[in-house]
């Protein structure tokens, strides 16, 4: 039959099933067959902490929501337009986050009496009247999979296992994907297994040729491929783009690295990426705990490694005590923090910017880190190059913050050339730095010796003196140190005057960052939406909205969130209200306010998901209408009498 | 789950650290940091039969590196004029590993104490202990906490009175060697502080076994456990004779106060009725002699006979406690075989060339499924 094609210009769809239904793949190969064809795109895996909670409970549903577009998007989507259910509890679970009118594809095989009950309907939602807002679409998947597969000898059980191959042939019919890259995953994924993998790739064409023939389906949607930058691109992961930067930045700086970790959702996927790659000399070391994991990382970068640990922010909590021992002996090495919902074991799939004081305060004694936070999974890459220049220049423990989001989530991503990758120099100290005159009977002899702690002018960095170089022994710790010498020293002025020093050195990172970049097309903003971290999708697309409507906002992002800057008390101070939205109670908000005396607005969010773009384009509305213009009638709120004078 | 078997034995522990171009003496070992440890402290006798005998082991100094946690032990490295990291708290053997496992031209050793090693720090050393990681690490044992002034210790006895335990101590004490033993380790040997010449050979012996060994050294503490170690030192043919147990590979297991023969009288054997490894009376009643006492086999596959021998070590006020190498095994370390794939991952490209780092990372940015725009 000849099928109607109709133009979108974006859709959001959201695969949701059992954690064993292979909702995760079915919404990867969908990515990767989105990502191919040329559409931006933006992912948003939701899965549950139990590996396998009771099949057909709301708690066991795992989702995959996957936004794509012809033209660039920032966002995951904030409410889908299609939702493939596959059982009456991935239904209930999600049919609330559904835009009016949405199309529902529901796999109406579990549709039993039991199943039903177990996700808590008293009824039958498809024979009521509960979807009437929706465009539904029952379909037997699981009948139709297994008479399509009935031919390769799988049992019922395994057979009905590829209705998500069945699912994704039909959506990829009705978006008009590449079906190419499926086909040849199934075929490396069940190379093994030849009746599995013939039956998958047969379920994955009954499919689409279900959605070509049947009356049920009769549009076909074409979202055209968007236009990007010249390039080649691949889609990717934000632990996925953090693995490569750190296996870049290793290369770049002619360091080995060194990876200490312990297992911890969601940053194990770090360890288990680097661990892939030892022969670009990555050594990755599952330690004992989260104590040992830094500590042997520590170790290596005292030895001379680009020592590295990933962790969450309960294994954060665990590595405080290292961190500050490599901040008073001055070793690079970089924390990777894959911020998860907290506190304590919190929600440990879900995502949140909640360890943002934790990286900034979260040790004894004054102990300043840099911090770091990528904005977009791919970025992950970039901001993972960053830290380890920071920390190979500065000699210096460096945060990494990440989040679930970033973790999971994925986007296109323009890969570089490694040519034009910044060169990290390690600069090893290979010779003594100070001339200790004789005394005594030696007098008029001098003396070469080595200071661990006598710095370079500029960065206040002290040298990296390697175990193996000849002349250079020395012993550093965690007492305090003699300014220079390194010997230990209880002087009073002397503690003053490293506590300050290693401040100093930390405050002179911000010498070396680029001017913050600020978006605002209309260049009449009096609001400025400022944001860290994961949330820049967001924010980026709630502006969109809001300038769309006709009103004008500023964005800026911040990359580093120790040191801040240079530049950007002054750009605080340059609107009449800076709102900061945050998946966090206003932890930025704090250090924003304590650090330059502006009163900036919060929207604080921490339902361990994305922001969604709408409400926060709400908020920002709200507050460009109640910011009073001085130049009508020279009025200003008290509070933010400072910002606006 | 497949295991991949690396052959990796046979080798020194200080295999692959460069040697000295000539001989080196005991002040090159010394820092010229001022020794602050309490006079007839024990640290210092241990001290100087480490600075007596580096020279003796050959290395460049500059491919050493002691490693310490908190405590008055964990001094030590600022006192060698070696490379050297005083740390945190338990944490030594952790950081050890990083340094052993990413250096394999590096010697390197682990100073720390009875609250450090077993109490704080009690999961690192065990599964350094079980990795095999080729570090030595020297357990200072003074069954009491020093440096926080006088609370008892993981190895103090029962009914221990300290400043935190006025009515007595509840803690059964660790015996660190059967910890060690139980641990996996591959070498597990104990000193004493006092007796110089024994000290050096365990040392020796430690530096030369590939993988962690752990030296346990009963340390006196002259201020807030004075004499706890008393009852082992002493002449040849004093008491200290009945309460060491010296255990040398190869040979019966004899001690006490010489007979005529000049010989001990007493000995390790096997109880004839129960199997049990006790101390037994040469000449007495029961009827034992030479032939039938224990024939110490430190290199024993299975350490049972190695832990049965640590149990004879009282577990309160210390009368009685052997002397010497416990096991010295081998079995391929965590480093050896953590390095071994690093070189095995970069040979899988088939290529008799180094691995061109820079095309191999673009290899690996571009792969998966690409797509280019034009």
């Amino acid at each position: 039959m000849v099928k109607q094609v109709k133009q979108l210009d974006r859709v959001t769809i959201r695969f949701a099933g059992d954690s064993g239904d292979g909702m995760q793949l079915t919404g990867d190969r969908f990515t990767q067959e989105t990502a191919s064809f040329g559409n931006d795109l933006s992912t948003l895996p939701n899965f549950p902490a139990e590996i396998r909670a009771p099949a057909g409970t709301l708690p066991g549903v795992s989702s995959f929501q996957v936004h794509f577009a012809d033209h660039d998007i920032l966002t995951p989507g904030d409410q889908p337009d299609v939702l493939v259910a596959m059982n009456p509890a991935a239904l209930k679970a999600n049919v609330g986050d559904l835009a009016k009118g949405a199309a529902v594809i529901v796999d109406t095989h579990d549709f039993t009496a039991r199943n039903l009950a177990k996700a808590g309907y008293g009824h039958n939602p498809l024979e009521a009247d509960d979807l009437d807002e929706y465009a539904v679409h029952p379909v037997d998947l699981t009948g139709m999979t297994v008479e399509a597969v009935k031919d390769f000898g799988l049992s019922r059980k395994d057979a009905a296992r590829a209705k998500n191959m069945f699912a994704l042939g039909l959506l990829s019919w009705m978006y008009g994907r590449p079906t190419e890259t499926t086909t040849a995953f199934l075929e490396r994924r069940f190379a093994k297994a030849a009746q599995v993998r013939d039956a998958n790739i047969a379920a994955f064409r009954a499919g689409w040729n279900f959605g070509e023939t049947t009356e049920a389906f009769v549009v076909q949607y074409e979202i055209k491929p968007a236009p990007m930058v010249p390039g080649t691109y691949r889609n990717i992961t934000g632990n996925m783009a953090l693995s490569y930067g750190l296996v870049a930045a290793s290369v770049q700086s002619d360091l080995p690295l060194f990876l200490g970790s312990y297992p911890i959702t969601p940053a194990s996927d770090i360890l288990h990426e680097l661990s892939r790659h030892k022969r670009f000399g990555v050594t990755t070391f599952q330690a004992e705990d989260e104590i040992a994991g830094i500590g042997a990382a520590l170790g290596a970068s005292f030895s001379g490694a680009l020592g590295v640990t990933t962790t969450s922010g309960p294994g954060v909590a665990l590595k405080s005590e290292t961190i500050g021992l490599a901040v008073m002996t001055e070793l690079p090495l970089i924390v990777i923090d894959v911020q998860r919902g907290g506190p304590s074991t919190g929600l440990p799939t879900k995502t949140e910017q909640a360890d943002l004081l934790q990286a900034m305060f979260g040790r004894n004694g004054e102990a300043p880190v840099p911090i770091v936070a990528p904005q977009s999974p791919a970025d992950c890459f970039d901001a993972a190059v960053e830290a380890v220049r920071i920390a190979v220049t500065y000699r210096t423990p460096v945060m990494l913050l990440s989040d679930g989001y970033l973790a999971n989530g994925s986007e296109p991503w323009h890969i570089p050339e490694v040519a034009d990758l910044p060169r990290i120099d390690a600069d090893f100290a290979t010779e003594p730095n100070h001339v200790a005159p004789g005394t005594g009977k030696a007098a008029g002899k001098d003396t070469r010796e080595f200071w661990p702690f006598l710095r370079d002018e500029e960065t206040l960095a002290r040298p990296w003196a390697i175990p193996g170089t000849p002349g250079l022994e020395h012993r550093i710790g965690g007492l305090e140190k003699g300014d220079g010498h390194g010997n230990i020293s209880y002087d009073p002025a002397n503690h003053d005057l490293m506590v300050r020093t290693r401040q100093a050195k930390v405050d002179r990172i911000a010498d070396t960052l680029p001017p913050l970049e600020v978006d605002d097309p209309s260049g009449k903003a009096r609001v400025l939406a400022l944001g860290w971290g994961s949330t820049y999708g967001p924010i980026g697309a709630a502006c969109r909205q809001v300038r769309g409507a006709g009103f004008d906002v500023a964005q800026a992002h911040l990359r580093h969130l120790n040191p801040f800057p240079a530049d950007l008390g002054d750009l605080l101070r340059r609107y009449e209200a800076v709102l900061v939205p945050e998946m966090n109670l206003g932890q930025l908000s704090l250090l924003l306010r304590a650090e330059y005396l502006v009163d900036v607005v919060g929207y604080n969010q921490v339902r361990g998901l994305p922001l969604r773009a709408a409400e926060l384009a709400e908020a920002i509305t709200g507050l460009i209408e109640s910011t009073t213009h001085p130049a009508s009638n020279g009025a200003t709120r008290g509070a933010r009498q400072e910002v606006t004078s | 789950m497949s295991t991949v078997e690396l052959p990796l034995l046979g080798r020194p522990g200080t295999a692959g650290v460069p040697t000295a171009d000539g001989p080196q003496n005991r002040k090159e070992y010394t820092s010229d940091q001022e020794v602050r440890w309490c006079p007839g402290c024990g640290d210092y006798a241990v001290l100087a039969a480490v600075q007596g005998f580096l020279p003796d082991l050959g290395l460049r100094r500059e491919n050493i590196v002691f490693v310490s946690g908190i405590g008055c032990s964990s001094r030590f490295p600022y006192y060698l004029d070696t490379y050297g990291m005083h740390s945190i708290h338990g944490r030594a053997p952790a950081i050890a590993t990083g340094i052993a496992t990413a250096r394999e031209e590096l010697s390197v050793w682990v100073v720390t104490g009875d609250g450090d090693a077993l109490s704080i720090g009690g999961n690192h050393l065990i599964h350094s202990l079980r990795r095999n990681v080729n570090m030595t690490i020297l357990l200072f044992n003074n069954r009491i906490y020093g440096l926080t002034k006088g609370q008892y210790s993981p190895t103090s006895e029962i009914g221990k009175v300290t400043k935190s335990t006025p009515m007595g101590s509840l803690d059964q004490p660790f015996n660190p060697v059967s910890l060690a033993l139980g641990a996996e380790a591959t070498f597990v040997a104990r000193t004493v502080d006092s007796d110089r010449k024994h000290l050096t050979e365990v040392l020796a012996a430690a530096a030369a076994h590939r993988g962690t060994s752990l030296v346990e050294i009963y340390q006196n503490c002259p201020i807030f456990n004075d004499g706890a170690f008393d009852a082992l030192k002493g002449a040849k043919d004093s008491e200290a004779a009945n309460a060491i147990i010296p255990l040398r590979h190869g040979e019966p297991i004899r001690f006490g106060v010489p007979g005529e023969d000049g010989l001990g009288t007493k000995g390790v054997a096997r109880d004839r009725e129960t199997g049990e490894i006790r101390v037994v009376d040469l000449g007495s009643a029961e009827g034992w002699s030479e032939a039938d006492l224990v024939v110490h086999d430190a290199h024993a596959a299975d350490p049972t006979t190695a832990f049965a021998l640590s149990r004879l070590t009282d577990a309160g006020y210390l009368h009685q406690a052997p002397i010497g190498i416990f096991r010295q095994v081998e079995r391929p370390t965590y480093d050896d075989q953590a390095r071994a794939q690093l070189v095995t991952a970069a040979a899988a490209n088939g290529s008799e060339q180094p691995l061109d780092k820079s095309s191999a990372l673009a290899g690996l940015l571009h792969g998966g499924d690409t797509w280019t725009v034009v």
